[in-house]
């Protein structure tokens, strides 16, 4: 057994790292990537182990990245694709969604798309404009992809190379706040939990808060203050967006008979909106309340020394929650 | 036609003229040579049989559409036949004439326009990928399938049944694309073994060349670090040999070139289109003496190549292509509505299956139901 302590930018590094190690097909392409290691450093080191040939310092075009990497893997190859931050996938959203979704339904299986597309996710990191966007929903509103989100560093280990394994293309969305902000024992040679998969990371009786990436840190502080005034709070790290696993949430929410979803995106149409109908469609009655939403105001990503006010935080989280409660 | 970077070896009187860089038929007998025309005059005709076939069996309400290829035979068989077997083709909606090449059956061409599925061949087998309808999409691919061969290490090896070069097709609309931009500075950055070979057809649907461009198309490969040349892409011959030679650059390892196929769209862009509205018709009049099979048949028949009995049989070879493809066409079988779940994901997640399973039992559900007349 191999144990450390590490961040979630070092977990996905090692993660790719085996990845890479595992399969010979397993290429790495983005912007900055070699060299620099990427501007996270999630991929720091592996040019110099790998080749210029396997991590791949691309031209700075987000659609040329995303679109070469179909032709890897219309050749064989298994390109995991660095986005550098979720405001500057667009470019590349056509190839995302009119190519890579669509490649394995319109050759009738013929053709795969075992691509992964990283792309570091949302706010809280003082950063300019187009540097904090959670555009989630969009990609998990697009059939073909699959679109999933770590929220620690155990899980980044795992998940990325899950995803990498994928014969699917799937969306890995990588919480940057979290990079470099707390670290967990990592042991590599434990079982992982599946990759579309759902998770309880904290068991309680009242209410059901969903979050993912960047929010699950938050679902469970906000669970441990409301325990300070006797409220428990169940949490669930939902992990994948699309497919959803609604199994344990489903089985939480009628136990609990209350739920509140909480992302950094928009929450209109975003994906609390899809939780809260699904769980209305299927725990109807078990519901105590409306599901309710916490999430990012129907503004763009504001200016930074605001953001923090406009991210949905521990007070905005525990307002829900009493709101919930209370109905 | 007083262009002199027009590269042409036979004229439209189908007049054999000498080319400084680009010649045909070095190597062959005079009967081998022979016999390469009267292949690419078959393939021409047969194309052109394909392409009136499919646009008349839209009219007659079996293809929702059809993207006609009339004009463009020279452009597509040159480029076609100018591959290897290992080589690799991104082809437009529009490259029938390329897909004959590759041995698929031009039925299943039809496939995608009819709307019983949205490419029915095996881009594996038949080296040639589906078609793709975003405009200058596939640029991008074909670069990246390059980048995939040279990590095969497939480029350079002095083996010819080895090395691989990729042709990626596209039109004079599509060179405004960002997409095929960044495909030139991706294939240049990384000498991808990739040819762009443009079929210049002066048309994007209603808009003229002269609204995508102010320089000549190939013009632009320089900018991009690349050759780029002009082929009159109405001359078999000439198409042949100037694309054969940028395979043979791409093969070689020296990286991306830029093929002009300068020709004309003498048909609609598609069958829904009504280009009487945009164009005048002494330019269609102009461009019919520039015509890509009269010039082979005239070439043939004055050099005594072919005699009436060969141009009957590959007119009765046409014939059965035709009958081929409407018997074929009407009896394609419809999707069944539960299929539509069957390709979505290589690995079904559960609640697809679950909406899948529900839409078969609503559909079961009308089962047995008199339906009232």
């Amino acid at each position: 057994m191999t144990t450390s302590k590490v961040t979630l930018a070092k977990a996905l590094n090692s993660g790719l790292r085996k990845a890479m190690e595992d399969d010979p097909k397993v290429l790495i392409m983005g912007e900055d990537v070699g060299k620099l290691g990427g501007v996270f450093r999630i991929t720091d080191g592996l040019q110099k182990d790998f080749g210029e040939d396997r991590v791949i310092d691309s031209p700075l075009a987000e659609s040329g990245i995303v679109g070469t990497a179909v032709g890897l893997a219309l050749r064989g190859y298994r390109p995991v694709v660095e986005i550098q931050f979720d405001g500057f996938v667009y470019p590349a959203y056509d190839q995302i969604v009119c190519q890579v979704a669509k490649m394995h339904f319109r050759s009738q299986g013929r053709l795969a798309m075992p691509m992964v597309i990283r792309i570091p996710f949302g706010g809280g990191i003082g950063a300019v404009e187009h540097h904090s966007e959670s555009p989630e929903a969009q990609f998990a509103h697009t059939p073909g992809l699959k679109v999933v989100s770590c929220s620690n560093p155990v899980d980044g280990y795992w998940m990325i190379q899950q995803a990498i394994a994928s014969d699917d293309p799937v969306i890995f969305l990588e919480p940057k706040r979290q990079y470099h902000a707390d670290k967990a024992e990592l042991d590599d040679t434990a079982t992982p939990d599946p990759l579309f998969a759902s998770r309880v990371t904290r068991r309680g009786s009242d209410l059901t808060l969903l979050g993912y990436g960047p929010t699950v840190k938050t679902c469970l502080r906000a669970a441990e203050a409301a325990a300070g005034e006797g409220k428990s709070l169940e949490v669930i790290d939902l992990r994948t967006l699309s497919p959803l696993d609604m199994g344990p949430v489903l089985e939480s929410v009628s136990r609990t008979g209350r739920a509140v979803v909480v992302h950094e995106a928009h929450v209109n149409l975003g994906m609390g909106a899809e939780l809260a109908a699904r769980i209305t469609e299927q725990c109807f009655y078990s519901l105590e309340a409306p599901v309710l939403r916490v999430g990012g105001f129907d503004t763009p990503y504001p200016p930074s020394r605001v953001e923090e006010e406009w991210l949905p935080d521990l007070d905005r989280v525990l307002d829900a929650v009493d709101r919930a409660l209370e109905f | 036609m007083a262009d002199p970077d027009l590269i042409q070896l036979l004229t439209p009187e189908g007049e054999r003229v000498e080319h400084p860089d680009y010649s045909f038929g070095a190597g062959l007998t005079a009967e081998e040579e022979a016999e390469q025309i009267r292949g690419f005059y078959r393939d021409m005709v047969l194309t052109r049989r394909i392409d009136t076939e499919a646009t008349a069996l839209q009219r007659h309400g079996e293809l929702g559409l059809w993207a006609q290829l009339l004009g463009q035979e020279a452009a597509q068989i040159g480029a076609g036949r100018a591959l290897r077997r290992q080589d690799f083709v991104f082809p437009t909606y529009r490259e029938h004439g390329v897909a004959w090449c590759r041995g698929i059956d031009p039925l299943q061409l039809l496939g995608l326009f009819r709307g019983v599925d949205q490419g029915g061949w095996d881009p594996h087998e038949s080296n040639f990928h589906l078609y793709t309808v975003v405009i200058g999409a596939q640029t991008l691919h074909a670069t990246g399938y390059a980048m995939g061969v040279q990590r095969d290490g497939l480029v350079g090896t002095d083996d010819p049944d080895r090395d691989t070069a990729v042709l990626a097709h596209f039109g004079d609309g599509a060179s405004s694309q960002g997409d095929v931009n960044e495909a030139f500075i991706f294939a240049a950055s990384y000498n991808a073994p990739v040819v762009f070979f443009c079929q210049n057809n002066q048309w994007a649907i209603s808009e003229p060349i002269e609204r995508q461009t102010r320089i000549p198309l190939f013009q632009r490969a320089l900018g991009f670090g690349f050759p780029g040349m002009r082929v009159d892409g109405n001359d078999v011959l000439a198409t042949y040999a100037v694309t054969q030679a940028a395979l043979d650059h791409a093969r070689e390892g020296q990286g991306p070139t830029f093929v002009e196929a300068y020709t004309y769209r003498m048909g609609a862009h598609t069958t829904t289109d009504d280009p009487t509205r945009y164009r005048l018709s002494d330019d269609v009049e102009r461009w019919k003496l520039r015509d890509p099979i009269a010039r082979v048949e005239a070439y043939l028949t004055r050099n005594g190549l072919a005699d009436a009995d060969y141009l009957d049989s590959i007119k009765a070879e046409a014939d059965d292509l035709g009958a081929h493809l409407r018997a074929g066409c009407r009896t394609m079988p419809d999707p069944t509505p539960t299929s539509v779940f069957d390709h979505v994901y290589a690995e079904m997640p559960e609640e697809l299956r679950a909406q899948r399973d529900e839409f078969a039992a609503y559909l079961a559900s009308f089962e047995g139901e008199g339906v009232s007349a």
